[in-house]
C-alpha cells in the first residue's frame, strides 16, 4: 500500500460506499480509501432487482427516494464518466387486490402527491392500458407513478467510483477488512488484507455484512442478512414499460431496457444467513406466481438465476449516522432491500455528516438509537 | 481482420475492440467485464465468449490464462420457459 493513512475509510464498494466517496470528494474531502473485498457492486447492489420507486407509505421514504430519483435523472451528466446508467423511467404499477390495500394506497397517493410526486390511483381498466397483457381478474385498483423505473446497478456504481477516482479517491478492490482498531472511544485504524490504514473516520457501508463489520469495532448492530432470489429471461423487444408490483402476491417484474425480464418475490421462509446460492424451488414458485398475472411471459426462457442479501433492520428502514458511543464510526446500513434506489441521497447525507456539516434533511429518525428508544418506523409498502 | 470487426460475444454483439477497451480501463476479471458489458450473459450462457475473453485478458495483462478466475456459473444450464417451470411444479404437487 502506497500510503497508510486516510481522512476517511469507507468499507464496502457498493452503491452506498461509492456514492458517499464521490459526494465527500465533491465537498473537498478527497483523502478517502474505499475498501471492497471483491469487485465493485459484487454484493447486494449488483444482485438487486434494479428498480427505483417513490411510491412509499412513509414520508421519510418518499422524500429520500424522490431526491434520489431526481439525482439519477441527471447522473450521467453530473458524473461525466462516459458511462450510461441506463435509466428507463417508465414507471411502477402497483396492484391492489383487497379493500384494505386500496385504502392504504389511497393514503399513500395522498401523501405522495402532497410531497410533489406525480402519481395516481387508477382503475384496473387503466392499468390494462399501461400493461395490455396484464390479467386484471380480481384487481381492484392500482397506483402508477411514471417517474419511477429501472437503473443499471453495476454501471451506476462503477460510474460513481470512476468519478470519485477522478477527484482523488483511492479504491481498493479485492481487499478485505480484517479488523477495526479503537482507542479511548474513537476509531484509529482499519486493518485489511493489504495492510493497515490509520484513520479517524470509518463508514460501514458493507451491505449484507454490516453486522459483522460493526462487530469488528465492538458495535452491535441489529441487522441481519436475508437471502432474496431473482431470475432473468432472454431479451425480447420492448413490451412492458413499468415495473409491475403486487404486494398481495409479494412479486415484482420489470423489463430492463436491454429487453430481458427481471423478477423476484418475497419469501417469508428465506434463509436469514450468509447464503447466496439459488434454488430450483424459487424458479417454480416464481413461474407459478407471475404467470397468472402476466400470462404471455410463459413463452420466455429463464437464462439465469441468482441471489443476494437484503440487509434487514428491525423496522425494514435504513440506519444512518454516527454511532454515539464510538466517535468516527458511521453506518449506512440496514436498507432492507432498498439501498440501491436510495444511493444518491445516502451518499449526499453521509458525505454531509462525515465532513461535519448539518445534513440537508432531518435523518435523526433513522438513527441507531431508535431501536433502544422503541421509536420504530413502519413502512406499509414493502416486498 | 480488425478488432472492431471481430465479434467476441455474439449474444451481446461485443467486438474485440469493445472488450479490449474495458480491459485497458481496468476491468481485468471475467466477473467485472461480464457485469459492465453483459459479455457472457446472453442465451448461450457465456459458452463461446468467456473462453475468448480469458485469452484477451491474458494477452493484455500478461497473466497466464490459468491464473484468470472463471466466471461464476449460474443455473439453469440451458434456458427454460417460464411456462415449462410452472407445469413442472404442477406435476410434482
Amino acid at each position: 500500500m502506497s500510503k497508510n493513512t486516510a481522512e476517511v475509510v469507507i468499507i464496502g464498494g457498493g452503491i452506498s460506499g461509492c456514492a458517499t466517496a464521490y459526494y465527500l470528494a465533491k465537498l473537498g474531502v478527497t483523502d478517502i480509501v474505499v475498501i471492497e473485498k471483491d469487485f465493485l457492486a459484487s454484493g447486494s447492489t449488483g444482485r438487486c432487482g434494479a428498480g427505483v420507486r417513490q411510491q412509499w407509505g412513509l414520508k421519510m421514504n418518499v422524500l429520500l427516494s424522490k431526491e434520489s430519483i431526481k439525482a439519477y435523472e441527471t447522473l450521467n451528466e453530473e458524473l461525466d464518466t462516459g458511462l450510461d446508467i441506463e435509466f428507463k423511467q417508465e414507471g411502477y404499477l402497483m396492484l391492489a387486490y383487497t379493500e384494505k390495500m386500496v385504502e392504504q394506497y389511497k393514503k399513500n397517493v395522498a401523501l405522495q402527491k402532497a410531497l410533489g410526486i406525480e402519481v395516481e390511483l387508477i382503475t384496473s381498466e387503466e392499468a390494462k392500458e399501461i400493461v395490455p397483457y396484464l390479467n386484471t381478474e380480481g384487481l381492484l385498483a392500482a397506483t402508477f407513478c411514471p417517474t419511477d423505473g429501472h437503473i443499471n446497478p453495476f454501471i451506476t456504481t462503477n460510474s460513481y467510483a470512476e468519478a470519485a477516482r477522478r477527484l482523488g479517491v483511492r479504491i481498493l478492490t479485492f481487499t478485505e477488512v480484517t479488523g477495526i482498531d479503537v482507542e479511548k472511544g474513537r476509531v484509529v485504524a482499519v486493518e485489511t488484507t493489504k495492510g493497515k490504514i490509520f484513520t479517524n473516520k470509518v463508514l460501514n457501508a458493507a451491505g449484507g455484512y454490516s453486522r459483522e463489520v460493526a462487530a469488528m469495532a465492538g458495535v452491535k448492530l441489529p441487522t441481519h442478512p436475508e437471502r432474496h432470489q431473482i431470475l432473468v429471461t432472454e431479451a425480447v423487444a420492448p413490451v412492458q414499460g413499468p415495473m409491475v408490483i403486487s404486494l398481495h402476491h409479494g412479486i415484482y417484474c420489470q423489463q430492463a431496457p436491454h429487453g430481458s425480464f427481471i423478477m423476484g418475490f418475497g419469501d417469508p421462509n428465506e434463509l436469514k444467513e450468509h447464503v447466496i446460492t439459488s434454488t430450483w424451488h424459487f424458479l417454480e414458485e416464481m413461474a407459478a406466481k407471475i404467470l397468472p398475472l402476466l400470462p404471455p411471459l410463459a413463452e420466455l426462457r429463464v437464462v439465469r438465476q441468482w441471489a443476494g442479501l437484503y440487509n434487514m433492520s428491525p423496522d425494514a428502514q435504513p440506519i444512518l449516522g454516527e454511532v454515539p458511543q464510538l466517535q468516527g464510526f458511521y453506518n449506512a446500513v440496514g436498507f432492507s432491500g432498498h439501498g440501491f434506489m436510495l444511493g444518491p441521497v445516502t451518499g449526499r447525507l453521509m458525505a454531509e455528516l462525515i465532513s461535519g456539516r448539518q445534513p440537508h434533511m432531518d435523518i435523526s429518525p433513522l438513527s441507531l438509537e431508535r431501536f433502544e428508544k422503541g421509536e420504530l418506523l413502519r413502512e406499509p409498502s414493502v416486498v | 481482420m480488425e478488432d472492431k470487426d471481430t465479434i467476441i460475444c455474439r449474444c451481446e454483439d461485443l467486438t474485440r475492440e469493445d472488450v479490449r477497451k474495458l480491459i485497458a480501463a481496468g476491468y481485468t476479471t471475467l466477473e467485472e467485464i461480464k457485469r459492465i458489458s453483459r459479455c457472457g450473459m446472453g442465451p448461450c450462457q457465456g459458452r463461446t465468449c468467456l473462453q475468448l475473453l480469458v485469452r484477451e485478458i491474458a494477452e493484455m495483462t500478461g497473466k497466464d490464462p490459468a491464473e484468470i478466475a472463471p466466471a461464476k456459473t449460474r443455473p439453469p444450464v440451458k434456458g427454460i420457459k417460464l411456462g415449462t417451470l410452472e407445469k413442472g411444479r404442477e406435476d410434482h404437487e
